[in-house]
């Protein structure tokens, strides 16, 4: 087994699908001889020739577009959105089009495409680089939102999204690109989509969160425990499909529930979590479930960021405030 | 020997001498942003060298009193020209809160100011064609004598929004600009892998407007090009698509390596024609640029710049609790 940072880890997933399935093309802006902007596809091209993995001209849209024209005819597209706050450019190709062919067509068409992107605050890059825009993604039937919190899950979930038959959007979250190493396995794997992990298991309070605040959650349930407060921990993996049994579960185990998102407070993944435990779940209840947030504003710029972004101590707060209801 | 090409365009010696001062200014400010982020102190560069001569020639066409402007991201020559100053350019640079494009919240190269009447950008390429259509419509409804005129790189001339702003204004009849600065590259993507088309102009006939190609490191036939469609414009005849030629002397940005994509001896190559280098032999050979102008030119831009960058790094930051204001109306 290898160590591998998370970007690597997608590289690898990447290179194991091209490999395994020659329907499989890589494209998007950059992607090709310079690699990618963030080098996740890094010698992807001179490895597998200039017609699976290749530059497409600058223009979101007409990649979206090219994507589904493609799957069309058999292939397994896997498009980069260069950052996930362009995402607005190709909107229409994702909402408007590939999300609802299958349905429109009865089940005769079908997208197999997985459109990855890097997303996620704490690199100093501001508003349109940096936006958690997932809420938006998994609030489109058709689609199936992913967002890998560790390098193992990444690789696992890249190659899940690649072999599924409906489009996924792969979100990448920038600050878990190259931040720590992971044993990965150097053959194919996959890790299911739809299915949440708990990595941390605990019996007074559940915390749920996915991409980077699952390490957030981890270092709050560290701290909790010096206060004798024994926190168990979900990550999602996907958000659309929600995973709602494993949250369920945990929460009619310990009653209580903290729910942990780094996009704004409304509208967001962890309302509606919050709206599955209380419908699901709230006779057991000890407390309400609270949520920890960004607050509703504008991405924020680079000297607010710090502050705006939640961090494992307003986690600390809320769950405090769950045990003390 | 050298021929006077400015007069017979209605350009002074004056006029000539204040165009190479706007052009250096644009090459000078750009060097001290990469030398501040190279040191630590501002945190990213998107450059505009190679490009001033096209930037500064076209915006000197302009009414630089009423008529509007949607830049793109490499035209420091076009805003300083119209009006911006070195100040809010390192201002902007070092994320200020009296930046006055946007307060240090958008990435820098966002342009936008009302008071120039700018149009500030929004991050994917080309959204500022169709934004640039919509003055151009207004300008007509409300029968205002104003150009609209946008700028993009020849790799935005790929977006939908490129075909559906200059289709529109086409059919309209609108006074809309377009003024492609091709300078050979979309970040790591060469020419000819982002278009099969011999010349970006050419598109133009797919609207039925007039498209030309003209060389963008020469201000003057850039200043000839767009002083012309603005007059077509003027006179309720439609929209123009130019292209000017360049090359991009630069990396992408501060974060990218061009080594990985284009060779040493190619950019060698462009620098030979760099139009600030051209534009000033052109001056020097027929005496307008004398000596003791250049290096009295030379003293006052780096004095403008050290007050410049030294008042920016100075500003103050935004105040953090600030972003709550202005996410409604208040």
């Amino acid at each position: 087994m290898a160590q591998m940072t998370m970007i690597q880890a997608i590289t690898d997933g990447l290179r194991t699908e091209l490999k395994n399935d020659e329907n499989v093309l890589v494209f998007g802006e950059d992607v090709g001889q310079n690699g990618g902007v963030f080098r996740a596809t890094e010698g992807l091209q001179s490895e597998f020739g200039e017609d699976r993995v290749f530059d497409t001209p600058l223009a979101e849209s007409g990649i979206g577009g090219l994507a589904i024209g493609l799957a069309t005819q058999g292939f397994r597209p896997v498009p980069e959105i260069q950052f996930f706050g362009f995402v607005y450019e190709v909107m229409d190709s994702i909402s408007g089009q590939m999300a609802r062919l299958r349905y429109r067509s009865g089940n005769t068409v079908n997208m197999p495409i997985t459109i990855r992107s890097p997303f996620g605050g704490g690199v100093h890059t501001p508003e349109m680089h940096a936006d958690s825009l997932e809420g938006l993604m998994a609030q489109q039937p058709g689609l199936k939102v992913v967002i890998p919190s560790n390098p193992y899950d990444a690789k696992g979930l890249i190659i899940s999204s690649i072999r599924d038959n409906d489009p996924v959007i792969f979100l990448e979250h920038m600050k878990l690109y190259r931040s720590f190493r992971d044993e990965v396995p150097e053959e194919a794997y996959t890790v299911e989509l739809g299915k949440a992990n708990v990595t941390r298991d605990g019996k007074d309070v559940t915390l749920i969160a996915y991409g980077a605040m699952v390490q957030a959650s981890m270092k709050a349930a560290e701290e909790l425990e010096k206060d004798g407060i024994d926190a168990e921990v979900i990550d999602l993996r996907t958000i659309a499909p929600l995973d709602v049994e494993t949250i369920v579960e945990s929460v009619k185990k310990t009653g209580r529930a903290v729910v942990i998102q780094e996009a704004q407070r409304q509208a967001g993944i962890a309302s509606q979590i919050v709206a599955e435990i209380q419908e699901r779940a709230i006779l057991y209840l000890e407390a309400p479930v609270l949520r920890v947030a960004a607050p509703d504003t504008v991405y924020a710029f680079t000297q607010a960021e710090e502050i705006w972004l939640p961090n494992h101590k307003d986690i600390v707060e809320k769950v405090n405030a769950v045990i003390n209801y | 020997m050298t021929i006077n090409r400015h007069e017979s365009l209605g350009l002074s010696d004056q006029d000539v001498l204040e165009l190479y001062r706007m052009m250096l200014l644009a090459r000078r400010v750009d060097e001290r942003m990469w030398l501040l982020n190279r040191a630590g102190k501002i945190p990213f560069v998107v450059s505009c060298q190679g490009q001033e001569a096209q930037q500064v020639g076209a915006a000197f066409a302009l009414d630089r009193e009423k008529d509007y402007t949607a830049p793109y991201y490499r035209d420091v020559g076009v805003v300083l020209a119209l009006g911006m100053t070195a100040r809010e350019l390192m201002l902007q640079a070092f994320a200020k809160a009296e930046d006055p494009n946007s307060g240090g919240r958008q990435m820098p190269g966002h342009f936008g100011a009302k008071k120039l009447r700018m149009l500030s950008g929004s991050s994917p390429v080309t959204t500022q064609v169709p934004h640039a259509v919509g003055i151009g419509l207004a300008a007509k409804i409300e029968k205002k004598d104003i150009v609209s005129f946008v700028t993009l790189g020849e790799g935005s001339s790929n977006q939908g929004d490129f075909h559906e702003g200059l289709n529109f204004a086409s059919v309209h009849k609108l006074p809309v600009i377009v003024m492609v600065e091709n300078n050979q590259y979309a970040i790591s993507i060469p020419l000819k892998k982002q278009v099969a088309c011999e010349k970006i102009s050419d598109r133009a006939l797919g609207y039925g407007i007039p498209g030309i190609t003209v060389d963008g490191n020469d201000p003057l036939a850039v200043y000839q090009a767009v002083k012309q469609a603005a007059d077509r414009a003027r006179a309720s005849e439609g929209p123009t698509l130019i292209e000017t030629v360049s090359y991009r002397l630069t990396p992408h940005s501060s974060d990218d390596d061009d080594s990985v994509y284009r060779n040493k001896e190619e950019v060698e190559e462009a620098k030979k024609k760099d139009g600030v280098l051209t534009f000033a032999q052109y001056l020097r050979d027929l005496n307008i640029l004398t000596d003791s102008v250049e290096s009295d030119l030379e003293q006052s831009l780096k004095e403008e710049i050290d007050q410049a960058t030294t008042y920016a790094e100075a500003a103050s930051y935004a105040e953090p609790k600030s972003i709550y204001h202005h996410v409604y109306g208040e």
